[in-house]
């Protein structure tokens, strides 16, 4: 009782700070189609998506940078000040890109600036979660480091978590018509979740500067044996340099694409490719998010007991053989075709509106569709009907949402919930053996860069990667899965031969 | 085990060049195809970014090849030269 006496101030404040960060880096994934809309070009559609979801990728690629950049630094002058930096920079980019003016006002100059602070949001990022977590697990008593590091787990899942919330929240409430509101969220209202960043990142500011630098570091300080060159000696010298490697192919390779496959892809692919709306899509994720967290803690203190290395291969070895059944359970629960048409209730509505100075109107017509197991899909079509006589639109517009009835929404929760317990597995235990891999004096450099390629690079491309697979090969629109699937199979197989299942009785040296 | 660690080493080194030869022809392929979309600029940052990452498989598999993950450390004081 006494060795984690005052361990749970510093997860307080430690988890507060790295889940801001996680909420600044989500929101900006969680309104990918909204941003895609006011920063880049209109003429195509999936091409401003695709180049919206390059730049949500482009943080995570240099994430890996800021893991070197901050992980110098922290083995350097500390874990406390380097991490109270790394919020910094994160919450001013973050509520710099709520002021951004839109590609109408600014032009091409906007998606540059939103790219410039994307960069900046992952380089901070880069630095943070290995600097939190080092700090927990330095404070940690040796039998239960797994448990305390999974609370440090959770907060990257409770981040994307509070961003899905506070979105949700914004768009209802900016306007007593929902439809307005929704109207408002999309023309200025997207810059609230940006802008109430800022608010958290002081608070936890203030938190942060009242904790004391991790008891390791100190001593290492004391004893004048903290390291000169922390990036030479991760990098430069072969017996850590292996271990990087190791950690990176064999662990968090397949962490990376396991957790951005059920956490974000699984979001991407219910939207875009089962087409349901933007609300279900994502209270979907809310629940599945909300009943699978606790698991981070179970499968993190679970592994104190079994060793790191099982628990996160089976989530992985689960992940590769189902991940094709789950997806396809939620094509089908979206799959009107299958399901019986409720034709006595079908609505059809036109509304025209004239275009200014011309001849022409812009003609909405929504269709609307029911099925008797409560599922709605509304078709909107958009076209431009043209005064000059012989004049038509040759492609109109068409944009189709549906919301599924109660039992499919549940199921749908189910499934991606499954997916977001194949995350708990690979990701509990992983902050903890990490740690174990690595000495004190360059334990932040050295964790901090093959965790920030395996997640940020490996991880964070899945949506993107995926996305571009379907529009390779158009006919499979499970397609997509092939990446995270190949990947994780080619990291389970490094893992289950090359990774010890070894737990470090001491990492203070 | 120790056998197999090392002749997998091999599978690993010849691994990077194929992943980086498969995407550079995929990435040749896509955009000379000429599609709507406009990709190059996506297809580029990927080459650039596996790259280095092709590389570090290839020095694993090196390591794998010469006995290095024969014994893993058990404790973090094993790492320090």
């Amino acid at each position: 009782m006494k060795e984690t006496k005052g361990i749970w101030k510093v997860i307080g404040a430690s988890s507060l700070g790295t889940l801001i960060e996680w909420y600044d880096f989500y929101i900006f994934g969680s309104l990918a189609t909204v941003l895609a809309n006011q920063f880049f070009p209109k003429t195509n559609p999936t091409a401003a998506l695709l180049s919206t979801l390059a730049t949500f990728a482009a943080g995570f690629i240099v994430r890996p940078f800021g893991a070197l950049v901050f992980g110098r630094l922290g083995d350097l002058i500390g874990r406390k000040y380097t991490f109270l930096l790394t919020l910094i920079i994160m919450g001013g980019s973050t509520f710099a890109i709520g002021l951004i003016p839109n590609y109408d006002t600014i032009g091409y100059a906007a998606p540059i600036l939103v790219l410039v602070l994307r960069l900046l949001q992952g380089l901070a990022l880069g630095g943070e979660y290995g600097g939190a977590a080092t700090y927990v697990a330095e404070h940690s008593p040796t039998h239960r480091r797994g448990f305390f590091t999974s609370w440090i787990q959770t907060t990257a899942t409770l981040g994307l978590f509070v961003s899905l919330g506070v979105i949700l929240l914004t768009r209802h409430s900016l306007d007593a018509d929902a439809a307005k509101s929704i109207a408002k969220f999309n023309d200025w209202g997207w810059r609230i979740p940006f802008l109430v960043s800022i608010v958290l990142v002081v608070v936890s500011v203030y938190i942060r500067l009242k904790m004391k630098e991790s008891p390791l570091f100190e001593k290492l300080k004391t004893a004048g044996a903290t390291s000169v060159n922390p990036l030479k000696e991760s990098f430069g010298h072969k017996s850590n340099l292996k271990m990087v490697l190791l950690a990176l192919f064999g662990a968090t390779m397949g962490q990376g694409v396991v957790w951005y496959t059920g956490q974000f892809y699984a979001q991407s692919f219910i939207e875009n490719v089962c087409k349901i709306d933007f609300d279900q899509s994502r209270t979907i994720l809310i629940w599945a998010i909300l009943f699978a967290t606790p698991f981070f803690v179970v499968f993190g203190s679970w592994s104190d007991k079994i060793g790191r290395k099982w628990i996160m291969l089976a989530g992985m070895f689960l992940a590769i053989v189902t991940y094709q059944f789950l997806f396809k359970q939620l094509l089908t629960l979206s799959d009107n075709t299958t399901k019986t048409e409720l034709a006595d209730l079908k609505q059809i509505k036109t509304t025209r509106t004239p275009v200014a100075n011309t001849a022409d109107t812009l003609r909405t017509v929504v269709n609307k569709t029911y099925y008797a197991d409560g599922m709605v899909l509304s078709e909107t079509k958009k076209d431009t009907v043209y005064g000059a006589v012989g004049k038509v639109t040759l492609k109109p517009d068409t944009k189709i949402s549906k919301t599924v009835g109660s039992s499919d929404y549940w199921k749908m929760v189910f499934f991606v919930f499954i997916m977001i317990l194949y995350v708990t597995m690979v990701y509990g235990p992983i902050a903890a053996f990490l740690v174990e891999l690595f000495p004190t004096k360059i334990r932040y450099t050295s964790m901090s860069l093959p965790y920030h390629i395996g997640n940020g690079v490996f991880g964070g491309l899945t949506p993107f990667i995926a996305t571009l697979l379907t529009t390779i090969y158009t006919n499979d629109k499970l397609v997509g899965l092939m990446y995270p699937i190949i990947i994780a199979a080619v990291c389970l197989v490094i893992g289950t031969m090359y990774i010890s299942n070894k737990i470090d009785p001491a990492i203070d040296r | 085990m120790n056998q197999l660690k090392r002749f997998a080493g091999i599978i690993w080194i010849i691994l990077g060049p194929v992943a980086v030869y498969y995407l550079i022809k995929t990435a040749a392929d896509e955009i000379a195809k000429k599609p709507v979309l406009d990709t190059k600029i996506q297809w580029a940052v990927f080459i650039v970014v596996f790259i280095p990452i092709a590389i570090g498989m290839v020095i694993f598999g090196w390591y794998a090849l010469k006995g290095e993950y024969d014994h893993l450390p058990e404790s973090s004081e094993e790492l320090i030269d």
